[in-house]
């Protein structure tokens, strides 16, 4: 089967002068696909961390610490009205600067964060502001009466939220979390302008030694298009198993 | 007679030990210019550490910020005007889909929606790639030669996703007028052109401000992707004026500078992007 579709894709370059090279070179496959690999790996980190953050935001920021509070709103401000791209630059150029270097092992040093590693904190501090936000609109949402019920009860604080308020309201936000995480992964192409090795940056090495430009742009925005759709097919069918019955329509 | 306490058994009432969480966080509260006032504490802060770690034979780091700040502010500028450009092109793009999208002719209405999907979930470098390397830099029409120059070719591709983001927009504004102004117009003989520019628009449009004052802010953080395809933007310029002076204790201080301007721009919308939203939110 692959060997038919290398075929196919020889022959195509052959014919039609259309160079597909990562159907049919071994090299370039193996590129793209560990730049694929880098992607998705940057996307499911940062995908974590941010909700981690988004929820440790929301938690601080209902919290009784009026300096919390304050940081809080500082960092989801600042994170949501910056570009990311100036925001990943600053990391990787200007915060990384200030790091210490560590031995890498022959001889060398290397930094103490790789661009890798600083994409992935760019984009869960870039993504965790929105997840602040929109948990803290998921947890608004939740109806008072149930809260107080709870509270009559005498949940605290932590238990009110762990079987309470967080069950209900992430059913509430995951449409808004779906588009945030959706945005998460298209934003990941910016690691490009650090020189990580992610699926962008894999397709330009390729057009840039194969001169197939206007090919590999078509097979990286399929590409990117399908990966996408992927993640929205799977948070649709996990949107619609979590549904409250009755609650919305 | 006894003043505090009883013998009888009362059940007092309880009290919630803290308050809970969504009335800290009220709305309102984040009207507050708290969050501008952290960051010019931030930079004011990296600007003295660079003044202190400076070398002592140098310029002092203010001195060379203020040099470059202009250049930067005018870089700042070209982002705006390109955010501007891809902003009209788009929307304009944009409405023309997004009504197509509701449209009762079913290939108008699927090609219309595709295209929405497709471009909405493509990465907006990606889409600006594109149109840098795919599109001519010129144009030969009857022998007079249009030139293309790049940034033209950067609004174009910035104006791309914007334009499906739009027709998603107005799609859903359009969804959201209730379908018995779409009876009461057919009832009143209204033809199905005329209801929508008519009745159903001008209702639409109110409710689609807030969303796309959102995607217009989106938009100007996005603009900065243009120096990626080696456009001169703000960003372009910093990493220049960083590279002139190499002085590493300089780049906290200059980008920070460069979020300043896309902060102080984008924060105003987003507020009244809210303020918009509350005032037109329909609750059921």
């Amino acid at each position: 089967m692959s060997d038919m579709i290398a075929a196919f894709f020889e022959r195509l370059n052959e014919t039609h002068g259309l160079n597909f090279s990562v159907f049919y070179d071994a090299f370039d496959r193996a590129r793209f696909i560990t730049g694929l690999w880098t992607t998705s790996y940057i996307c499911v980190i940062a995908i974590a961390a941010s909700l981690a953050l988004g929820l440790l935001g929301v938690w601080i920021a209902g919290g009784q610490s009026r300096i919390g509070r304050l940081i809080v709103r500082g960092y989801v401000q600042f994170f949501r009205n910056t570009p990311p791209l100036v925001q990943l630059s600053f990391f990787y150029f200007a915060v990384a600067a200030l790091l210490p270097t560590v031995s890498d092992g022959f001889g060398g040093r290397s930094p103490l964060v790789s661009g890798t590693g600083w994409a992935i904190i760019a984009f869960s501090l870039f993504a965790g502001a929105f997840n602040v936000e929109i948990f803290r609109a998921g947890i608004e949402a939740v109806p008072s009466t149930t809260v107080e019920a709870a509270e009559s009860l005498g949940y605290t604080r932590l238990q009110l939220y762990i079987h309470v308020v967080l069950p209900l309201a992430f059913r509430i936000c995951l449409p808004a979390l779906n588009n945030n995480l959706i945005n998460l992964v298209k934003t990941t192409t910016l690691a490009y302008a650090i020189g990580v090795p992610e699926l962008h940056y894999a397709a330009s090495q390729i057009w840039s030694e194969s001169f197939n430009v206007r090919e590999m742009m078509n097979v990286l925005l399929v590409t990117y298009v399908l990966l996408v759709a992927i993640l929205v097919f799977v948070m649709g069918r996990w949107e619609r198993a979590m549904r409250i019955p009755g609650y919305t329509t | 007679m006894k003043t505090a306490g009883t013998d009888l058994a009362v059940l007092l009432p309880y009290r919630a030990p803290t308050p809970i969480a969504p009335s800290g966080m009220a709305a309102p509260v984040l009207l507050s210019g708290a969050a501008l006032t952290v960051f010019a504490i931030l930079f004011c802060a990296s600007l003295a550490l660079a003044q202190v770690t400076a070398r002592p034979a140098g310029e002092s780091a203010t001195t060379v910020l203020l040099r470059w700040a202009p250049l930067i502010f005018q870089g700042f500028l070209f982002n705006i005007l390109i955010s501007f450009l891809a902003m009209a092109l788009g929307t304009l793009v944009g409405l023309l889909i997004g009504v197509a999208q509701v449209s009762i002719v079913a290939p108008i209405r699927k090609t219309a929606w595709g295209l929405t999907q497709f471009f909405r979930n493509a990465p907006w470098l990606v889409l600006l790639f594109y149109a840098m390397f795919l599109l001519p830099f010129e144009f030969r029409v009857f022998g007079l030669t249009i030139a293309f120059p790049a940034w033209v070719k950067a609004v174009i591709g910035l104006a791309l996703p914007v334009a499906a983001n739009v027709s998603e927009i107005v799609r859903g504004g359009i969804k959201s007028i209730p379908s018995g102004q779409w009876e009461s117009a057919e009832a009143l003989a209204f033809t199905r052109g005329q209801t929508m520019r008519m009745i159903i628009l001008p209702q639409a449009f109110k409710r689609m401000i807030p969303p796309w004052m959102n995607l217009y802010a989106i938009l100007t953080m996005a603009t900065t992707l243009i120096s990626i395809v080696g456009i001169q933007d703000g960003l372009t310029i910093t990493r220049a004026a960083l590279v002139a002076e190499s002085r590493p204790e300089l780049m906290i201080p200059l980008y920070l500078l460069l979020l300043l301007m896309f902060f102080a721009y984008c924060y105003p919308i987003a507020r009244a992007t809210l303020a918009l939203e509350r005032r037109f939110n329909v609750k059921a």
